[in-house]
């Protein structure tokens, strides 16, 4: 009995000895591991849009995005238009995020005078660790309303009637550090359509991506099916492909897209180019993120 | 020898490890400050990192520190961004990692309160990047714990980080780090 023990007491002192000798290859560990935590999978785009939807990814709180967006004219419109060039429609915006997963922004666009505002919230983030999602869920609510004169002012007009909403649920993964791919329910309402025939309420989906090429410039694309709503002639799903690049300071998002609109309201129900017939804009959204209150960091 | 003079034997070796390991002084939250700004910055470009991992044997001087480039904050989330996404690429390589030891550890007597001026050398493992390093600084005993000070530049093209043209001149190209742990006892 005594010998087995004092067998057994060497052997511990002689491994108790030789584990403190091999501890001195890494120290680190004898502080033990790093329990995996949750954490959030950020920059899945460069910027809160794809191009011209939203994308699943959110301002950084305090910080305010300034966006102005640029549509030219129809590139089939030829040399004499300079290929669409001498005409330009554009919209203004001011995005602010507030929470790590609440933004809401503003805009204006000069295309029917328009000014549209949203609210963005993800219930759930995509993330690793314990707990984790694969995906991103982030709904968007939209309010859009019209600045042009009546189209019969002879008749009884109401201000609801320049309103139009949209309601969008964005489910959004980063598969890789260079693929992301999102899929977005879309309804449209709008208070009032110019043909009786017209349907107020418009469904789509929406497909958007990027595809990263190098660490400062990925490509991206924005289509929109729609599904239920579409009226019978002269109107299109619309489709833009485009480049990020980023500067440093900016993102540049240089496109190609058969929407006019630059709000939801308008991309989704009243694009009226073709991607066949070369009825397609270059266009750009240039992006600017000004940091407007020090983040708070833990101590 | 019985049974009851090899347990107190075995208690004695025990204490005799513990002692052993009380060697060891150890932090996890640590302080690292990275400041890339030069004069003509427009804004100050610094991360600040709190959870720095370091361990210090005080017996044989070796030293190592570990930190999540995730774990750097700067005042601007973009900078944040940036400096994750396109300057450190800290999804591809999320650890910074510095194993070396004070050359002259002699010098140092941890037993008793004071500031000892220390050199450290060693290898700086930064975007899948080792290099030699080495840089003086200060340990100040006081009570069983111990604070460690040192400051030293990097140059960022070493660790293959590279800066735009279009920047270049608003990023500076070696970076001053600065490394402050309270260090306690490791049990």
């Amino acid at each position: 009995m005594n010998k087995l023990v004092q067998g057994l007491l060497g052997l511990t002192l002689l491994f108790g000895s030789t584990n403190l000798l091999a501890q001195e290859e890494d120290m680190l560990k004898l502080l033990g591991e790093e329990k995996p935590k949750k954490e959030r999978i950020k920059y899945a785009f460069k910027s809160p849009r794809v191009i011209n939807g939203h994308s699943m990814e959110f301002l950084n709180p305090g910080t305010m995005d300034f966006r102005i967006l640029h549509r030219f004219g129809q590139l089939d419109k030829g040399y004499k238009n300079f290929f669409g060039l001498d005409q330009a429609s554009m919209r203004m915006g001011f995005d602010f995020g507030i929470l790590q997963n609440l933004m809401v922004g503003i805009g204006r666009s000069t295309y029917r005078k328009e000014v549209d505002a949203f609210l963005k919230y993800a219930p759930i983030r995509q993330s690793t660790g314990p707990w984790h999602s694969p995906v991103t869920l982030a709904f968007v609510s939209g309010i859009t309303m019209d600045g042009l004169d009546w189209a019969d002012p002879t008749r009884k007009n109401f201000f609801t009637s320049r309103l139009g909403f949209y309601f969008e649920a964005i489910i959004g993964r980063k598969f890789s550090e260079a693929f992301t791919l999102q899929i977005v329910p879309t309804m449209v309402h709008q208070n009032l359509v110019p043909l009786e025939t017209d349907p107020n309420n418009i469904y789509a989906l929406g497909v958007g991506g990027r595809l990263k090429l190098s660490q400062r410039v990925a490509f991206t694309w924005d289509y929109s099916h729609v599904l239920i709503g579409m009226p019978d002639s002269g109107y299109y799903h619309p489709l833009s492909v485009g480049f990020d690049i980023e500067t440093g300071g900016h993102v540049f998002q240089l496109h190609f897209s058969n929407a006019t609109g630059m709000n939801e309201r308008a991309f989704i129900t009243e694009t009226t180019g073709r991607w066949g017939k070369a009825e397609v804009r270059f266009g750009f959204n240039l992006s600017r993120v000004f940091q407007i209150k020090k983040p708070k960091h833990k101590e | 020898m019985n049974m009851k003079q090899y347990f107190l034997m075995a208690t004695a070796a025990l204490l005799l490890t513990m002692t052993t390991s009380a060697q060891k002084y150890f932090t996890k939250t640590g302080r690292i400050t990275f400041d890339a700004t030069t004069s003509s910055s427009p804004e100050k470009i610094e991360g600040v990192n709190k959870t720095a991992t370091c361990v210090l044997d005080t017996k044989s001087g070796a030293m190592q520190f570990a930190v999540l480039m995730k774990g750097f904050l700067f005042e601007r989330a973009l900078m944040e961004e940036h400096f994750n996404e396109n300057y450190v690429e800290s999804n591809k390589f999320p650890k910074a990692e510095f194993k070396g030891s004070i050359s002259n550890n002699d010098a140092v007597n941890y037993s008793k309160d004071g500031t000892y001026t220390v050199t450290v050398k060693g290898k700086l493992t930064m975007h899948g990047v080792t290099k030699d390093v080495e840089t003086t600084g200060k340990l100040t005993v006081t009570g069983g714990k111990i604070q460690a000070v040192a400051s030293f530049n990097a140059m960022l093209s070493d660790y293959s980080v590279s800066i735009p043209g279009l920047v270049a001149d608003k990023v500076a190209k070696t970076a001053k780090i600065d490394v402050v742990c309270s260090l306690e006892p490791l049990k």
